[in-house]
């Protein structure tokens, strides 16, 4: 099976591209509609244009050749191979991502190595610039680059891995689940911490079970501070924690009974002064139930009181989950109609998680999430009452949910193809895959999605970007899109390097492919034009 | 600008455009639309991003505390030498770098509301910023900003792809929504560009003309129009009237390029800026230094504006906002830390300006929010709530603040009741 994977050796070359007869060739053959399968009906599994929607959909669009590469291993099989990754080899990809090194960086690594350094330095500039003006204009700092760095090279990752990984279910999956528990980097220290969120709250779960997933994000420091969970607290707070008595050795060598005594309490004006509801209404609105899901303002306040204490250890060290039981409210809480006995202290947060991880509207509203990413903005309702039931009945296994749509009729039937408008991510990512680019350096595409309004890992609001097409289609967008696809063929990114981008251009667009788009391709000539005429044209917008 | 003398202009434009060769689709819609019952209002929305020093702008010189509590970088009372706040009422002064904008208030063209700001106590610059743009503080899931509600509970079967137009590379949640917004940070770079650039336009024009698409082919056709209107206009060669000197900085082009929207005469109905720098945590400075050059960017700035759009400030506002005020007491560093209470201006012909709005709520100890900032007692939504209601006509404006009881009893008073 693995042969299927290997792939011919990539141009490395810099060669500028030479117009080849044979581009023009491909595109008469889209012209006169003979090579895909236009107006055929539901198509059969295998034939081309059901394998690129497969290829759209449970990943970032096909390269050159992987539509004949997918017929061969058969459709079915590599649904299967998707939904189990490990499965997949993905040998080139360590080395695509070798010199991000931030990447592999625990937070506290990252705090140490890079944040702290930080601090440190605008420390000092502010005491030397208590005694001189600040200069005009500041000089680029190193420090505060390689700050910086740490979100540039993460979102680096996510195209790069979007554009080469053979895993590109798993790929789909991060996206969706990162932007369903969104974190927004430029909230404070969140740019520290978002390289090991989704290395290891998002990542591994994707194809999990949902409560461990949820479970994850709700320790998670990133998550923690985003909504500001790690500073709520019982406003009748703070509670003596008292040291249990102990037995130590008296002054003259004797036994003596040390009697139980209060530690210290958090003091000056960072501590935390009262109960915080913000994380506990985006679980229930966002991550779980949905906004119509079945809760009151009343299950949010003692949502809010059962997460008190849930904080993080030491936050300017990049340390992790830790419970205060100084901060968290021990009274009895009723979440949902449930009781949650008084004095659980941590448990408390995790019977809320359970509970919400296996009511009926949080299988509704992730079937309901699942089912827009990979059918329609509108999605099919027996789909995702399918799908529901599926999450329900697995105690929450996304692969199955997954699963249930990738193989459902809905998902392959005609009326899904090109039924979704690509995200600017989904857009550039689909781009380079298409015309086969060789990516040297992914920071220039980082400043292009933040050009086309989707700047990776800074989408402010908890909803995460939207996942429908009037979100995305605006008229700045759309010249910036063709902009991109002009820039992309025309090898005027840098050190991205596309070369013979026209010759496998029947994979490029998704049919039913407009009369116009057809003459107008028709008539050009020139390679590079016909390519950025192809990606930036209204078919290729879609997936 | 009179009625008359604007459908004298709109025709010249149109004229003007159809000489050059170019019809833009829309241009036709605009006339219609302008040309109908009433006359069509501008907002510009200016977001001064990092919270402003609100008593650093407008300095209430009648209070003791107010200089008790900043001995080092308090503005003067008026009347010593040019570092002395502009004496607006008696108690407040302007900012003396701030006195480009002193004609509008003796015009009575420029209100200030003081003590303006949220609810929420967040000193987040993040979260406060969030919850001003989308006017429901506390609330951070709101999935569109004001200005887009605004948008959309005025649906403006004209509208041209320059409705809302924001001046930044990003649109700013406060315009993020359903209804249709445009983030151009530079006109003229807006357009297909590279070597072939028109060539490659004029294909891309083609295949979105026919595209059976109809939704990729309706924003694609308005694309192509807004391009050739803008090429049309050749922002390169924009000259600003009435003498307007705008600063050459970011936010001064950004303005200019607001002015010029709204003088083409392309169906402009909300514009958005923004300005950064004012997170003065140290040697903020007082008439000299470094918030005192922020504010004489920002005045000559909007100076510029005013009187670049002269006789269309009667349908026009400018509105200033800033996340937050600052602490009343200066900090060890010759700065200011994050506070609550802030000031905004609201500038234009229609406004009964010449005014300090809003109840004081004095800077005595006991009197801050928190015992350190200035207490907020107009709700920043009551300001918002009642431009769009008097100024930009929106007879109800309860669907564009979701969750708050507006309320005209509230409003400050910006505008004649209808």
């Amino acid at each position: 099976m693995a042969v299927f994977f290997t792939f011919a050796p990539r141009h490395r070359s810099n060669r500028p591209m030479k117009p080849i007869l044979v581009i023009g060739i491909a595109f008469c053959a889209i012209a006169a509609g003979s090579t895909v399968a236009g107006t055929a009906g539901p198509a059969a599994a295998g034939d081309e244009a059901t394998i690129v929607h497969v290829l759209n959909r449970a990943g970032y669009g096909a390269r050159p050749g992987d539509v004949d590469r997918v017929r061969t291993i058969g459709l079915r099989r590599y649904i299967d191979d998707q939904l189990h990754p490990d499965r997949v080899p993905d040998p080139a990809m360590a080395a695509r991502l070798a010199d991000l090194t931030t990447l592999r960086m625990s937070s506290s690594d990252i705090a140490r190595d890079i944040e702290r350094p930080q601090v440190e330095a605008r420390r000092a500039r502010k005491q030397q610039g208590a005694n001189e003006p600040p200069p005009q204009p500041p000089p680029p700092d190193p420090v505060q680059q390689k700050a910086n760095s740490v979100v540039v090279e993460l979102s680096e990752q996510k195209i790069l891995r979007a554009v080469y990984s053979e895993r590109q279910l798993q790929e789909v999956l991060t996206d969706f689940w990162f932007n369903h528990f969104n974190v927004d980097a430029r909230k404070g220290r969140d740019r520290f911490l978002l390289t090991e969120y989704e290395r290891e709250a998002i990542r591994p779960h994707v194809l999990g079970r949902f409560r461990d997933l949820l479970g994850a994000t709700a320790k998670s420091p990133a998550m923690l501070f985003y909504l500001d969970n790690w500073m709520s607290a019982d406003p009748n707070g703070p509670h003596l924690e008292m040291r249990p008595p102990r037995v130590a050795r008296g002054p003259f060598g004797g036994r003596v009974l040390v009697p139980a005594t209060p530690r210290p309490q958090p003091q000056g004006k960072n501590a935390p002064k009262g109960l915080n509801e913000n994380y506990a209404r985006e679980l229930m609105e966002l991550h779980t139930l949905g906004v119509d899901g079945g809760y009151t303002q009343h299950d949010v306040t003692e949502v809010a009181r059962a997460f008190t204490g849930w904080t993080i250890e030491n936050p300017q060290r990049g340390a992790g989950f830790r419970f205060e039981p100084r901060r968290h409210d021990a009274g009895q809480k009723i979440v949902l109609g449930r009781a949650i006995k008084a004095g659980g202290g941590e448990s408390d947060g995790e019977l809320v998680l359970d509970i919400l991880a296996t009511h009926p509207s949080t299988a509704r509203f992730i079937a309901t999430k699942l089912a827009r990413r990979f059918v329609s903005d509108t999605p099919p309702p027996e789909l995702v009452e399918r799908a529901a039931r599926r999450f329900r009945d697995t105690d929450g296994d996304l692969r199955e949910v997954t699963r249930t749509i990738l193989i459902s009729p809905e998902f392959l039937a005609a009326a899904a193809r090109g039924a979704k408008v690509k995200t600017p991510f989904e857009f550039v990512a689909s781009a380079l895959r298409a015309s086969g680019a060789e990516v040297e350096d992914a920071r220039p595409l980082v400043r292009e999605l933040q050009q086309l309004g989707m700047p990776l890992y800074m989408c402010q609001p908890p909803t995460g970007y939207a996942d429908a097409a009037d979100a995305w289609v605006n008229t700045g967008a759309l010249v910036n899109r063709m902009n991109f696809a002009l820039r992309l063929s025309s090898n005027r990114l840098p050190r991205v390097t596309v070369s013979d981008i026209g010759a496998h251009a029947n994979t490029m667009l998704v049919e039913p492919i407009s009369e116009s788009t057809r003459t107008t391709i028709a008539k050009a000539t020139d390679p590079a034009q016909i390519a950025a005429l192809t990606l930036g044209s209204p078919e290729f917008q879609r997936r | 600008m009179t009625m008359t003398s604007r459908r004298i202009f709109l025709k010249q434009g149109a004229f003007a455009f159809v000489t050059l060769g170019f019809a833009p689709s829309f241009l036709a819609r605009t006339a219609s639309a302008a040309g109908g019952d009433g006359r069509r209002r501008q907002l510009i929305a200016i977001f001064q991003r990092g919270a402003v020093d609100g008593l650093s702008m407008v300095v209430p010189f009648g209070e003791a505390d107010y200089y008790r509590a900043r001995p080092s970088i308090a503005i003067a009372r008026p009347g010593g030498d040019e570092a002395a706040a502009l004496d607006l009422d008696g108690f407040f002064g302007l900012n003396p770098r701030l006195r480009p904008l002193e004609p509008l208030w003796r015009a009575r063209q420029l209100a200030i509301v003081h003590a303006c700001g949220s609810p929420d106590s967040t000193r987040s610059h993040f979260d406060a910023q969030d919850y001003m743009e989308t006017a429901t503080p506390g609330v951070k899931n709101t999935a569109d900003g004001w200005l887009n509600r605004y948008l959309q509970a005025r649906r403006e079967q004209q509208a041209t792809p320059f409705r809302a137009v924001s001046l930044t590379t990003q649109l700013p949640r406060m315009l993020q929504g359903r209804a249709p917004a445009l983030a151009v940070s530079q006109l003229a770079q807006f357009g297909i560009r590279g070597q072939a650039g028109d060539a490659a336009g004029a294909s891309f024009e083609a295949e979105y003309a026919a595209a059976a698409d109809a939704l990729l082919a309706g924003t694609g056709r308005d694309a192509f129009s807004a391009m050739k209107m803008l090429k049309a206009a050749d922002p390169s060669r924009y000259q600003p009237a009435n003498g307007a000197d705008y600063p050459r900085s970011p936010f001064g082009q950004a303005l200019r390029q607001i002015a010029q929207l709204a003088k083409s005469d392309v169906g402009l109905e909300v514009a958005f800026a923004d300005i950064g720098g004012w997170d003065t945590h140290v040697r903020q400075g007082a008439a000299q230094g470094q918030l005192a050059t922020r504010l004489d960017d920002f005045a000559r700035a909007i100076a510029a504006l005013a009187a670049d759009l002269g006789d269309r400030m009667d349908d026009t506002v400018v509105l200033t906002m800033s996340e937050f005020g600052r602490a009343v007491t200066e900090n060890g560093s010759g700065g200011t830390d994050h506070g609550h209470g802030n000031a905004m201006f609201v500038i234009g012909g229609g406004v009964r300006g010449g005014r300090v709005y809003g109840r004081w709520p004095g800077l005595a100890v006991e009197r801050r929010h928190d015992g350190r900032d200035l207490a907020v007692t107009t709700d920043f939504r009551d300001v918002f709530s009642e431009i769009v209601a008097r100024h930009l006509g929106v007879a109800d404006p309860r669907a564009v603040f979701p969750g708050y009881d507006v309320q005209p009893a509230k409003y400050p008073g910006l505008f004649a009741a209808a």
